[in-house]
């Protein structure tokens, strides 16, 4: 027992692999939030009024908000007044190439192991890149513009298509809904947008790297994603983020829109610094993500890995309108040292004949604390609607805790809803079975882990399976005692 | 091949070997019988290296290396195999992954070439016909699922694969119907070698009519009270433990 405490020692004091601080000039707005910074982040980004109103709107309905206390995460007090809310780098990149992207940027996303020219050619992934707030290279966007697919960053949409922005925008996730989600809807800064036309299947995955950078400003995304009738996307989401000693904070907001007969898939492998091992200095993670089923036998699912973050605090949702419509959510959510994770989904069932299915995996080490919170939704006409949800938490050692928060509401009777769940700890008799036929704790571990987490990862497209995996096994280093 | 002198150990400050001393040599089946609680099991998890049991005194000297200061998976590969009286499940871990993941560790240990997934796959049909297998328990998780039998099976297949210098069976009959024994008890002798050692734990003498030993221990109290041949198992299965009870033989075994 004493050589596997030994090596967690060692491993667990491990530095994140992905702490570096790229040098490129910032264009930062003064730390502090009111009216006018509002209007100068609108007005920096050339925005059409009816945004600027939305941002206004927004934050009015902030400024009489208060920030949630109910979920199970621990922090300090964010001052709201102490954050930059724009910045962006200086030379404004020309994006007919990727030689014209700065080479400081470049080398930012080699050392991240994201050669984004690989990508782009030998994956044939096209690459949105969300670098410090603004994207600074789109690509693939010819070949995808032939099939009348959009894909660029958020603020081209507003300029280039700003009647299906203004169509879209906020009708998922109105700007009143929450605080960190009102909060993003007066300050956010730049995101992504996708848009599927009717009929037409998305041939590559899109994907979006995300990058946190210059110290101490808050990352405000905002994404929109359309499927029209019968299209079918898969997105991904993956980020890292460098090391830094003031907490950041995050929050996101992601919408997705599916009519009838599309398909989103949504997937996400988060690895924000999560702080050292006493937990100083990772991010914050307030996100909200959602998706409308709008059509009948649309379908969404998110599947997400969350290995990174100090707090993550996270329920990508589906609004289940359509009939015959189709939620899905599949998670792992890790946390280690001093890690906090609140993180789960709802499911809300309002067309006849919906279907959601959840599977939720908790993985808790060191002192992380990780909670699944869920909703399930029934509402008065969704008749023979139906519900699977599934969470299984795992525990390392004897320091962690898992907490699961499921919460049923169902008004109609023809409903059928089913809740499984598990709590194991990783026993020292499975790894000592392990080690028995030569492999060693860590693999061992990784290998218990990986099959706790099958069901999920087999939800994510191949290459971000693996990656996924590399991931898990890197945050649990030395997690065994 | 293995010396183990005046080996005392226990769990959670309770003494349970008391001074065991056992040669085995290479070519040797040895039998560990005795009643329950007498330290059997505990033998064989203290010789595999399971971190519940501390070792209080003696040694254990296997191929001239001091084994108790090797981790678990050194000794394994090293070649110490035990097939777990209560084989543990892994959800989610295909057997087959399970099974090249530890043979290629050894291997690499060794400083062998390591096996690729056609490699592999040859080995392991061989194997399986041996114990009468059906393919499709390498496609399911580690254990989860088997029946007593077939978990009992996967380990001696396990072992077929992992060839092993020294294969430790902690009660692997126990559980077995007398069909799975016979098969079981196949796999065993098909590793019977000159080179190779095998120490059948057991508490009843009916697995030793299928793996004949070459010699048979008694263990009670933590100390091994009487040594023979095979012909020792019968006698015990005639007079039961009892009668060794009030024996307090000489501490000592040779083999």
């Amino acid at each position: 027992m004493s050589t596997s405490t030994e090596t967690i020692e060692q491993l667990a004091t491990r530095e994140y692999k992905y702490g570096f601080v790229t040098d490129i000039e910032s264009e930062t707005l003064p730390p502090g939030l009111n009216e006018d910074v509002v209007r100068a982040i609108s007005a920096k980004k050339n925005e059409p009024e009816w945004l600027l109103e939305f941002r206004l709107k927004a934050f009015r309905a902030w400024q009489n908000m208060t920030e949630p206390t109910w979920h199970n995460v621990h922090y300090a007090k964010i001052d709201y007044q102490a954050i930059s809310y724009y910045s962006a780098p200086k030379k404004k990149p020309v994006l007919n190439s990727m030689d014209e992207v700065d080479p400081e940027l470049r080398s930012t996303f080699a050392k991240l192991g994201i050669p984004l020219e690989e990508q782009m050619l030998l994956a044939g992934v096209a690459v949105d890149a969300v670098f410090d707030s603004v994207s600074v290279a789109t690509t693939f966007r010819s070949k995808l513009a032939e099939l009348g697919i959009i894909f660029c960053s958020f603020s081209e949409a507003v300029h280039d298509h700003p009647e299906l922005v203004k169509k879209y925008l906020g009708t998922v996730v109105p700007y009143t809904d929450n605080f960190f989600a009102t909060l993003n809807s007066a300050v956010f800064s730049d995101g992504s947008f996708a848009y599927i036309p009717k009929g037409v299947r998305c041939p590559m995955e899109l994907s979006t790297y995300f990058r946190i950078n210059a110290a101490s400003t808050g990352q405000f995304e905002r994404t929109l994603l359309i499927a029209e009738e019968g299209a079918y996307v898969s997105y991904l989401e993956g980020c890292t983020a460098p090391m830094r000693d003031e907490n950041q904070l995050h929050a996101a907001v992601v919408e997705l829109v599916a009519l009838d007969d599309a398909t989103i898939k949504y997937s996400t492998v988060q690895n924000w610094y999560p702080g050292d091992k006493d937990g100083k200095g990772g991010i914050y993670n307030f996100v909200t993500k959602r998706g409308a089923c709008r059509g009948r036998r649309s379908k969404i699912t998110w599947t997400q890995v969350e290995t990174g973050s100090a707090i993550t605090w996270k329920y990508p949702s589906c609004l289940l309108i359509g009939d015959d419509s189709i939620g899905e959510f599949y998670s792992v959510a890790t946390t280690n040292n001093r890690q906090q994770a609140d993180t789960g989904t709802k499911m809300i069932h309002l067309g006849k004949n919906t279907r959601s299915t959840i599977v939720s995996k908790g993985i808790s080490a060191g002192f992380g604390q990780n909670t699944y919170r869920g909703q399930v939704k029934i509402g008065p006409n969704a008749a023979g609607a139906r519900n699977y949800s599934q969470c299984d938490s795992l525990l390392i050692g004897d320091r962690c805790g898992a907490h699961t928060f499921p919460y049923l509401e169902i008004k109609n009777a023809t409903a059928q809803v089913e809740h499984e769940a598990s709590t194991s700890k990783i026993g020292e008799d499975q790894i000592f079975y392990c080690r028995q036929r030569g492999i060693s704790t860590e693999d061992a571990v990784n290998m218990i882990v990986s099959g706790f987490c099958k069901d999920v990862f087999r939800e994510l497209p191949m290459e971000f399976a693996v990656e996924a995996q590399k991931l898990l096994s890197i945050s649990l280093e030395g997690s065994v005692g | 091949m293995l010396e183990i002198r005046d080996l005392k150990a226990g769990a959670e400050g309770r003494d349970i070997l008391k001074g065991v001393t056992l040669s085995v040599k290479r070519g040797e089946v040895h039998a560990i019988m005795g009643p329950n609680g007498s330290g059997k099991s505990t033998l064989a998890r203290v010789l595999a290296g399971h971190p519940a049991y501390e070792v209080t005194a003696g040694a254990v000297e296997f191929n001239g290396k001091d084994l108790l200061d090797l981790d678990p998976e050194e000794r394994a590969c090293e070649g110490v195999f035990m097939a777990f009286q209560y084989p543990v499940e892994i959800p989610g871990v295909n057997n087959s992954y399970f099974l090249k993941a530890a043979l290629n560790a050894q291997k690499k240990y060794r400083g062998e070439p390591e096996l690729d997934a056609m490699d592999f796959l040859e080995l392991v049909k061989d194997r399986l016909q041996v114990l009468h297998i059906d393919d499709e328990l390498m496609r399911r998780p580690v254990n989860e699922g088997f029946s007593g039998g077939e978990k009992k099976r996967n380990e001696i297949f396990q072992m077929l694969v992992l060839q092993p210098s020294l294969a430790i069976l902690d009660e692997t009959d126990s559980g077995l119907d007398i069909d799975a024994l016979k098969t079981v008890a196949e796999g065993v002798n098909a590793m019977r070698s000159p080179d190779r050692a095998i120490v059948v734990v057991t508490h009843y003498q009916r697995l030793l009519e299928y793996i004949v030993p070459d010699f048979v221990h008694v263990l009670s109290e933590g100390r091994i009270v009487k040594s023979g041949g095979k012909e020792l198992a019968l006698e015990l299965e005639a007079k039961g433990y009892g009668w060794l009870e009030a024996d307090a033989a000489p501490a000592g075994a040779r083999g």
